[in-house]
Order: structure tokens, then sequence, then C-alpha cells
């Protein structure tokens, strides 16, 4: 079910958007048409491609800034750290695994929770950080997506969670599955209370990740392009050995097979998620001036 | 059924067939009977010794042996009156799992289960037991209807996986087993699942959200098989029996990482040497938990699973 490491384990830690420069901060590359434009570029646009508009990764940091009023998350149970439950090891340990991804995302776990307001609602927020072990789902994941719902119940807010993750995280075996059936544990308890729930899939979201939560909002949002499925390519095409047909499993593909609800680009996701919540929660519109171009590069 | 034996079965499987001949031969001449019992309690005692050392991998081929009895080998064993429901009602019928009412000792109950097949045909209609997102809908369905009518859910859970394929994709396959978790958890009735055979990662935990989980003996539960783990791990699938091992996937490991609450002991040389010993055991599990959980109320019982899965996991704070 978990592709991600298919990747060099080398490449994991990297985060992406770094990989691609030609000597840091010169010139980058779109992944799609081949342009090749100033870094900063890219930067200004939050990674999307100013020429075809391929939706490249973004940082959890640049997504605060891009979808937060004033970038700010007040963070919830930031102090959360793995453990190592199974004395994994695949030739390297899994405690060294962690350690170093730490160390290149700057982050203790793959994803980030807290309050914050988006276009003046309150929200309660969370993000993966794929460039922590490719976003994949462990104990500590589990533990604050349940938290998220949970005091999120408590003060009767809004759930907008961003995705992005190849599924459970190997390494803690058995253990990473049952993070399944908690986060929706928690989600249903949150559902109870007539609160919504969007679930943003960002590119990829797939595995445990894909077969829990994500596709359980009260409304499904996708970037463009986004792999998003339950299984890898590779284990399908080796069960059914076919190829698998051109824009299997992207956005645009679930779109047409109902699965989501609407396919948005980046620069428009802030203002999309707001509205949603307040039609949900029946609020007035919210006069939009400022808040609804996305902020400037800071 | 076509005997089919592990290399490693062999001395068991030796022992297990004098014991059953001698026992038809009790049967008619009494003589036999204390030889009969001299030999019972040598083969188990030494089937006892020779699985004692099993590795996780070999454990890993007993789940999925061909002989093990199936979901509906338990179903014919354990309950009464069974009535089997089919479909999603959107899509299609799937037979990689089956599920219906049935009576457990005259009670009413839901059963739903992931169905093998034996033989290549049955193998066919059964998708070796891989379900596709109707499967899980339906599945679903009757999660819903059972926690409106009051009726207790009884799980059994032996699949590699939920099936990765065009249409299951297509098909929303992660919306479907997504939303059988979700209505696991809301269920306002006794739940209790029994892993019999392979308890395939996502494909499997979608009949496993229960009040009470048990695991036979050889059973397995996993977040990836062996052989997908080393492809990944290793790029190597012929390693699947180092991963076995670093997965902690046996039913003693469930049961101390506590994703298991109880381990059902099989007989001599495996469930699939005597079925009916197996059933026994899964029977009088299935009877203490029911018991136990028929106290408390509909609220309480969705507490309790909330409560259960909310502890699982291992982290520094």
């Amino acid at each position: 079910m978990t592709d991600w490491p298919s990747k060099k384990p080398a490449d994991l830690d990297l985060d992406v958007s770094s990989k691609r420069s030609f000597g840091k901060g010169v010139f980058r590359k779109c992944d799609a048409c081949d342009a090749t434009l100033p870094a900063e570029a890219f930067e200004a646009n939050f990674e999307v491609c100013p020429e075809c508009g391929q939706h490249h990764k973004l940082s959890a940091g640049r997504w605060r800034d891009l979808l937060l009023d004033d970038g700010a998350l007040e963070e919830w149970d930031a102090h959360l750290e793995p453990s190592d439950p199974l004395s994994f090891t695949d030739g390297k340990a899994y405690s060294d695994r962690i350690a170093s991804a730490q160390k290149s995302s700057r982050a203790k776990e793959a994803i980030e929770i807290g309050r914050a307001k988006m276009n003046g609602v309150e929200i309660a927020y969370g993000a993966f950080l794929f460039a922590f072990m490719g976003g994949s789902m462990g104990s500590v994941v589990g533990e604050k997506i349940a938290r998220l719902f949970e005091r999120a119940t408590a003060a009767r807010m809004p759930v907008v969670l961003l995705q992005a993750s190849g599924g459970a995280r190997m390494q803690e075996g058995i253990l990473s599955l049952m993070q399944m059936a908690k986060t929706v544990g928690a989600l249903e308890r949150h559902r109870d209370e007539a609160l919504p729930f969007i679930s943003v899939l960002l590119h990829p979201t797939t595995g445990g990740v894909a077969a829990s939560f994500a596709f359980l909002g009260d409304v499904n949002i996708a970037e463009p392009k986004a792999l998003i499925g339950f299984a890898g390519a590779r284990v399908i095409e080796t069960t059914i050995r076919q190829k698998l047909p051109e824009g299997f499993q992207r956005a645009e593909f679930l779109l047409a097979h109902g699965m989501i609800d609407r396919i948005t680009s980046r620069l428009a996701m802030k203002s999309e998620i707001a509205r949603l919540v307040r039609h949900i929660t029946r609020a007035p519109v919210f006069e939009e001036t400022r808040a609804s171009s996305p902020p400037p590069s800071g | 059924m076509a005997a089919y034996v592990l290399p490693f079965e062999k001395p068991v499987v030796e022992l297990v067939t004098r014991v059953r001949e001698l026992r038809a031969l009790a049967e008619t001449d009494p003589k036999f009977v204390g030889e009969l019992r001299r030999l019972e309690e040598k083969a188990g005692r030494l089937a006892r010794e020779l699985f004692a050392d099993l590795t996780p991998w070999q454990k890993v081929q007993l789940s999925r042996h061909p002989n093990r009895p199936y979901t509906l080998d338990y179903v014919e064993r354990l309950f009464t009156d069974f009535q089997e429901l089919h479909g999603d009602r959107s899509f299609g019928e799937d037979a990689a799992i089956i599920a219906g009412f049935a009576r457990f000792r005259g009670e009413s109950v839901l059963i739903v289960g992931q169905q093998k097949g034996r033989g290549a045909k049955e193998n066919v209609k059964r998708n070796f037991g891989m379900p596709h997102p109707e499967g899980y809908r339906k599945a679903k369905r009757l999660y819903d209807m059972a926690s409106r009518f009051g009726l207790p859910i009884v799980t059994f859970i032996d699949t590699p996986g939920a099936y990765p394929g065009i249409g299951a994709e297509e098909r929303g396959q992660s919306e479907a087993i997504g939303a059988c978790l979700a209505s696991m958890a809301r269920a306002r009735v006794p739940i209790v699942a029994t892993i019999i055979g392979e308890g395939g990662s996502g494909g499997a935990l979608a009949l496993g959200v229960a009040n009470r989980v048990h695991v036979l003996e050889y059973g397995t539960y996993s977040v990836i098989t062996p052989e997908g783990c080393a492809s990944i791990l290793w790029r190597d699938g012929s390693k699947a029996d180092e991963a076995a091992d670093r997965l902690k996937m046996t039913a003693p490991d469930l049961l101390r990482l506590n994703v298991v609450d109880r381990v059902l002991e099989e007989p001599a040389g495996g469930a699939h040497q005597d079925p009916d010993a197996a059933a026994r055991a899964v029977e009088s599990a299935l009877a203490d938990a029911l018991g136990t959980l028929r106290r408390m109320g509909p609220g309480e019982l969705a507490d309790d699973r909330y409560k259960r899965f909310r502890k699982l996991g291992a982290y520094v704070a």
C-alpha cells in the first residue's frame, strides 16, 4: 500500500523544491513544461509554475503563508515525537531515519496542527509535511490528527486538513494501521457535533491516509493533477499485468469518477475553503478585499 | 479438499494423520481407546514443540494455508439460521465478502467476513478474498443496518488486502474502506472481530474496528504484506521472510502491542488439521466477548470502541 520509499532513501529527507535548483536560488526548471525561470519566480507564485500552472510541492511554512491570516498558526502538540516500538531496521535503523528526517526537515514529525484563521474564519488546521518521511502516518501523525479533531470538537471549530502522504508508516508496522481507526473515530465524533471537515488532497495522497479520513470530508478538494488513490501504481501494474491509462489516479480522474467535489488551483485555495466553511456554517459572505488574493511572498 | 502440506508441517501432519486413523479404529473397537489417548497426548505435545519454533514467515504461510478453514467454514459451525444478504445497492455484488443474518446461540447477529475460495474456479469468484469497493459498501450498508436494529456484529478477517485494480480505484476503494471505518466507529452495537487467517492492511481493518479483536494462534495482521514490504525496502520480494520478522505481525506480537485482545489456541498442527476444534475456540471466545459487551448500552459501546483504538500507538510526549 505505501509506496513512498520506492524513491532512493537518500531522496526522502530532502525537500523536493530544493532538489530542482541548479545552484541554490538561481534558476529552476518546471517539471511539466520545462520552462527555466529564476527560482524567485516559483517561490513568489507558491511553487505554481508561472508559465504552465503546474503545481510543485510547497513546504508547510509556505502553506501557512498562503492559507492562514497573517500566516499565523497557534500550534498544538508540537512536542510529540516518534518512538521506535518495533525496533525496526531495514539496514538503517528507524530511529536513525527519524533523526535524519528531523534534521533535514527541521520538524519533529510529518504533520503540524493548530488553531488559525482563514479570511476571518476560526479553524482547526492541520497540514502534512511530505518532506518528513513521505508524509507517512505513524503513531504521532495519528495521535495529532485525533487531537486535531478532538480539540476542534471541544472548541466547536471546523477542521481544514491538508494531506500529502504516501500512506501508513511501514516502520511502525501494525500500529500505523491502527492510526486509521483512531483518526476516523475522532473525525466521527467531530461530525456528530455538526461541525464541518474540509479535506484538502494534495500530491500525493495514497494508501492508509487515502483509505481513512481523506475522502470523508464534508467537502473534498484536490489540487490539479494531484495523485490520489488507494494502491500504488506499481502494485496495480504487477497485479493486473497491464499498463495504467494516462491520467489514472490524478485529481481529474477522481473528479470524473465522483470521488471529490472540486479541483482548485493552489492560488485560489484560501478563498475557496473559507467560502465553503461560510456556506456550511451559514455565516455571511466575507468582505473580500485584501485577503481574497494570495499574500505577497514574504 | 486436496491436502496441501508445507515442508515444515510434514512431521506434524504425519502425527496428526496417525491420530485420525486411530480415532477411526477406536470408534469401532474399544481396545484402541487407550492407545488413542496416549497418541493424542503425545501428538499434541510434539506438535506444540515442533510448532513452538516456527518463524514469523512460516506462520504467515500457515495463515494462508490453502486447507485453512475460511469464513464460511466457521459460519456453518458457529451459527444457525444463516441468511446471506447481497449487494451494495449502487454497483454490484462482491463475493469476496460474505454477509448476512445468523443466530449465535439463539441470538440474531450480523455476520461479515472476507471469503477466500478453494480451487481455481471458486477463487476467481471470490477474487482470492480481495474485496472491491462494492464489497466494502455492502459491509458498510449492513453495519449501519445492524446498528439501527440493535444486532451485534461478528466479523471474520481473512484477506491478503483490498484489491488493487483499475476498477477498484475508479469506484473509490479508498473511500469505501474509510466509510467502513467510520460506520464501525459509530455503531451502537457490540462488535467482535476474529482474525482467522490473513489480516491484510486497510482491507482487513475495514472489518476490524471492533470492541474486541481476537486472533487465531497462526493468524497474522499487518500494515503491508511481507512481500510488499521486502520489495519496497530491499527491492526484492524474495526477502519476505526477513520482512515478516521485522513487521511483528504474528499473534503474540499483536497481543503485546494491544492490537488484539486475545489469542485463540489452535489445534495441534493448526486450524486446518481440526477445523471443528478451531471453531470451538473461536466460538467460546466469541461467547465470552458478546456476554461482556451485552451489558453495555449503545453509547457506551461506541465509547468503548473509541477508547480501545484511541490508545493504540507509541510516541514520546
